[in-house]
């Protein structure tokens, strides 16, 4: 007797502990710790902070543990988590230019107050295969230091602004809509589409903002300063009255600088882009820049030339790996009742279609 | 009855809530039926019956209009403990709570827009007797017909005539429910 | 983490709060998709998220739970967020359609008709019917504020001028309450006339962010054409195992030569005809052949 296929329950409790061998590995080599995915996967720890919009370094270095380094995955497991957390307040807004930077570099003026700071960075680094790092326990020879600055390091496009030649940018007083508490819905205003470039996949962005520097809504972008660093975290307590540092967190933060040749609106000056994210993540920050400016055409007059970036809707509605990652994959699942239904219609078309063609054929 | 501003809250908030909602749930699915719900005290005048559809649906994201038949002091400091819903006049109220004279007039409230028929207020109107007999309602979530005592049948049949903009209500007394959602046809029985 | 450091139901009150009063406008204005905060669940977006959500904030532990994926009690997904709910919700969980309380579906409306004391949970993947035809959500939201349908009645129509028929065969549209034209979620077309039923019908759309309700009665009408009238018939097979005539089937490649066979999908609706003593062609014998040339 013909006898469906039974046993979810089981293969789903078999196929998790398989998963959870393979995460191991080979038991004969040592197990990562946290500490040690923290500190030297530090750019996937920060990646995943930024796109799973949650700052805490060990959790994301267990996510990617636990992910087995599959990054969506890892940033998925953040949010799932981050959803479940209870909200005691919202911080006052970061400083940024009270950020004690790591790196601090402008492309648009060669020599600026607080000096150009190259930091840790891998631009200037050739890419070959460093074959001595195979073989573990050198250990790197120490970076000089010099004393820190401890002075505000002023941001180039405040410099700009002093002569009028770039667009000010008002305070807003309003609480910025919450992205994760509220719907989306259309059209979006600028903090909204900042915080979902700013946890939306780092490979999506960067193509979008790829794609304008082709000529798909072309902005003409300079790094007016790029920046990552410590920036102190406060927050108001009713109870005090005043502000009180929580905490620190590195961030990268990006403003470009565009040239705008003026429109039916706005007089000709410099435009901004902005990006900030969690962690070192500067190419997302650069990318969430452009996409940025490109998104801002309607506000400036300028004609939406129809290029992806540009179009809010697209760009809000597929930047996010989660959701996107979700709904692909589920494309796995059974869908035999669908394709029966479509098996069905197109077996009665193709009889159809054929009894037409003998029709033809006997005419 | 002097009920505390710390008492009479949902002794066990997150299954006393779903017990709620799903009362709430079937008595607005189906127009003219009246259901159980209970669980909140609330000082007077609020029924136990509004006082934990407040509880269940309210917070502060939700502002509320309370009508005049029962904006006194130990209420408001009840709801806000217990909820931390603002305060808000009606044309900005998600809910309302209310006699049906002291809420009215209808048009003081949102129905929604074109656009989003969904943001608009559901009143809670507490009625001095709930039973299935009077107007005859019909409809989706009616076989062929149901009853119920409303207050009027005017304002209903003009708020019906909005489709699908339009109010919705809930009818409370004691710790009994009803609902008549802005879908329902409303003629005099 | 243990399970204890979640609440009830898995969601914060909040969230629940926020759900409910979207679940309640949705049956305030039958078809239309209100827009809600969505959360981030445990599972994938596209795995039911917006089902789960839907469920979560309706059932009390009095609630009897089944969860269907195509029809089956026991495909993978069905399993793993029945567990869910076992485990996070703390209620009892069954496998047959007139025992539960709340049914929370993949595809398919059971066989069975559901009575007045049952919930029927749709998970939905893309809510919007209009979706296909305009991809932004700017225009298609404006459409239905028009009550703007004509471009769907063009494609529909256009089919019936290509293939003389309808070429939808499953999430086939509907109108609800002569108002607003719904996707039913990807069920088959053979489903669509279930719809009006004396269960209250709940969809969720997690992923985007959208609850729609059918109220218990609510008029649901397939759209079609007065000279092309809305067919839900489906493949003319009895099930194999119970001899059923009218539900609907399973096809099951049985060989590697076009042997086939056709199963009814839900799982329970034939385990109970075979339990009363119904019995297919295969009840008893092993899968034979099926001329695909004769069926055709
Ligand atoms: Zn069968």
């Amino acid at each position: 007797m013909y006898v469906a296929v039974k046993g979810g329950e089981r293969a789903i409790d078999n196929a998790h502990a398989w998963l959870a061998e393979e995460r191991r590995g080979d038991t004969d080599i040592a197990e990562m710790s946290i500490a040690q995915i923290r500190e030297q996967l530090a750019l996937a720890v920060d990646r995943v902070m930024a796109e799973g919009s949650l700052y805490d370094p060990d959790l994301a270095a267990l996510a990617i543990k636990q992910a087995r380094g599959d990054m969506i995955e890892a940033v998925f497991l953040i949010r799932a988590y981050r959803t479940t957390l209870p909200r005691f307040g919202a911080s006052a807004p970061i400083d940024t230019g009270a950020m004690a930077c790591d790196r601090r570099i402008s492309a648009t003026f060669k020599d600026l107050p607080g000096g150009q700071v190259l930091g840790p960075t891998f631009d200037y680094t050739h890419r070959l295969l460093d074959f001595a790092l195979a073989a573990e326990g050198l250990e790197p020879s120490e970076a000089p230091e010099a004393a820190a600055d401890m002075a505000d390091l002023p941001h180039v496009t405040d410099f700009l602004a002093q002569e009028d030649l770039i667009q000010r940018e008002p305070e807003g007083s309003d609480t910025p809509r919450d992205l994760t508490r509220e719907p989306l819905d259309f059209p979006t205003d600028r903090p909204l589409r900042l915080q979902a470039l700013s946890r939306g996949d780092e490979g999506f962005v960067l193509s979008m903002a790829y794609s304008t520097q082709r000529g798909y809504g072309r902005n003409h972008p300079f790094v007016g300063e790029l920046r990552t660093g410590k920036v102190a975290v406060e927050m108001d307590i009713p109870e005090l009255g005043f502000a009180i540092e929580i905490g620190e967190a590195v961030v990268t933060e990006c403003e470009t600088v565009n040239q705008f040749t003026g429109s039916k609106t706005e007089p000709p000056q410099f435009t901004r882009g902005y990006g900030l994210t969690f962690g070192h993540c500067e190419r997302k920050a650069i990318s969430m820049a452009l996409v940025d400016r490109a998104m801002r055409w309607a506000e400036l007059g300028e004609d939406n030339v129809g290029a992806p970036a540009q179009d809010e809707e697209f760009v809000l509605y597929h930047a996010d790996n989660v959701q996107a990652s979700g709904f692909l994959e589920h494309i796995k699942l059974p869908h035999y009742v669908d394709f029966q239904s479509e098996l069905e219609l197109i077996r009665r078309l193709r009889a159809d279609a054929m009894a037409g063609q003998h029709q033809e054929a006997a005419e | 009855m002097q009920t505390a501003v710390l008492d009479g809250g949902l002794v066990d908030p997150a299954r006393d809530a779903a017990f709620a909602f799903r009362a709430a749930l079937d008595a607005l699915s189906r127009p003219g039926t009246i259901r159980q719900i209970d669980g909140a005290e609330a000082p007077a005048p609020c029924s136990p019956a509004a006082a934990t559809m407040i509880v269940t649906l309210c917070d502060p994201t939700t502002p509320l209009y309370v009508a005049p038949s029962h904006d006194n002091e130990a209420l408001r400091e009840w709801i806000t403990f217990q909820t931390g819903a603002p305060f808000a006049a009606a044309i900005d109220a998600v809910f309302a709570i209310g006699t049906w004279d002291a809420l009215a007039p209808l048009g003081a409230y949102a129905g929604g827009t074109p656009a989003y028929p969904d943001r608009s207020a559901t009143l809670i109107v507490e009625v001095p007797v709930l039973e299935a007999k009077g107007a005859v309602l019909a409809g989706p979530g009616i076989e062929t017909k149901a009853q119920l005592n409303l207050p009027e049948v005017d304002a209903f049949q003009a708020n019906r005539a909005q489709f699908p903009l339009g109010l919705d209500f809930f009818f409370t007394y004691g710790n009994r429910v009803a609902g008549l959602p802005r879908s329902t046809r409303v003629t005099e029985g | 983490m243990t399970d204890q450091a979640y609440n009830f139901a898995y969601l914060d009150e909040q969230t629940k709060r926020m759900i409910r009063r979207a679940i309640l406008k949705g049956v305030a204005v039958p078809g239309y998709q209100v827009p809600f905060a969505s959360r981030e669940m445990p599972m994938p977006y596209g795995w039911g998220t917006g089902g789960v959500q839907v469920s979560a904030a309706c059932l009390t532990p009095d609630d009897t739970l089944k969860v269907i994926d195509q029809g089956a009690d026991d495909t993978t997904n069905a399993v793993s967020i029945r567990k869910f709910f076992e485990k996070t919700a703390e209620v009892a969980v069954t496998e047959k359609t007139s025992e539960a309380s709340v049914i929370q579906t993949r595809h398919r409306i059971p066989e069975e008709p559901l009575t007045e004391d049952q919930i029927l949970v749709y998970q939905v993947p893309i809510p919007e019917p209009l979706r296909f035809l305009e991809p932004s959500e700017v225009e298609t939201r404006k459409m239905h504020s028009l009550e703007e349908y004509g471009l769907m009645y063009v494609k529909l129509y256009e089919d019936i001028s290509r293939h003389g028929e309808i070429a939808t065969a499953y999430a086939y549209p509907v109108k609800v309450e002569d108002r607003y034209v719904m996707d039913p979620s990807p069920i088959p077309k053979f489903d669509n006339p279930k719809m009006e039923s004396a269960a209250l019908q709940l969809f969720g759309a997690g992923r985007e962010q959208r609850i729609y309700a059918v109220p218990p009665y609510t008029k649901v009408v397939s759209l079609d054409f007065e000279d092309h009238p809305f067919d839900p018939s489906k493949a003319p097979h009895p099930c194999a195992l119970c001899g059923a005539e009218d539900s609907y089937l399973d096809e099951v490649i049985t060989d590697d030569r076009g042997g086939r066979m056709f199963v009814c999908s839900d799982t329970d609706f034939c385990a109970g005809r075979r339990a009363a003593g119904f019995t297919g062609e295969m009840t008893n014998t092993r899968p034979a052949p099926v001329d695909t040339e004769a069926m055709a």
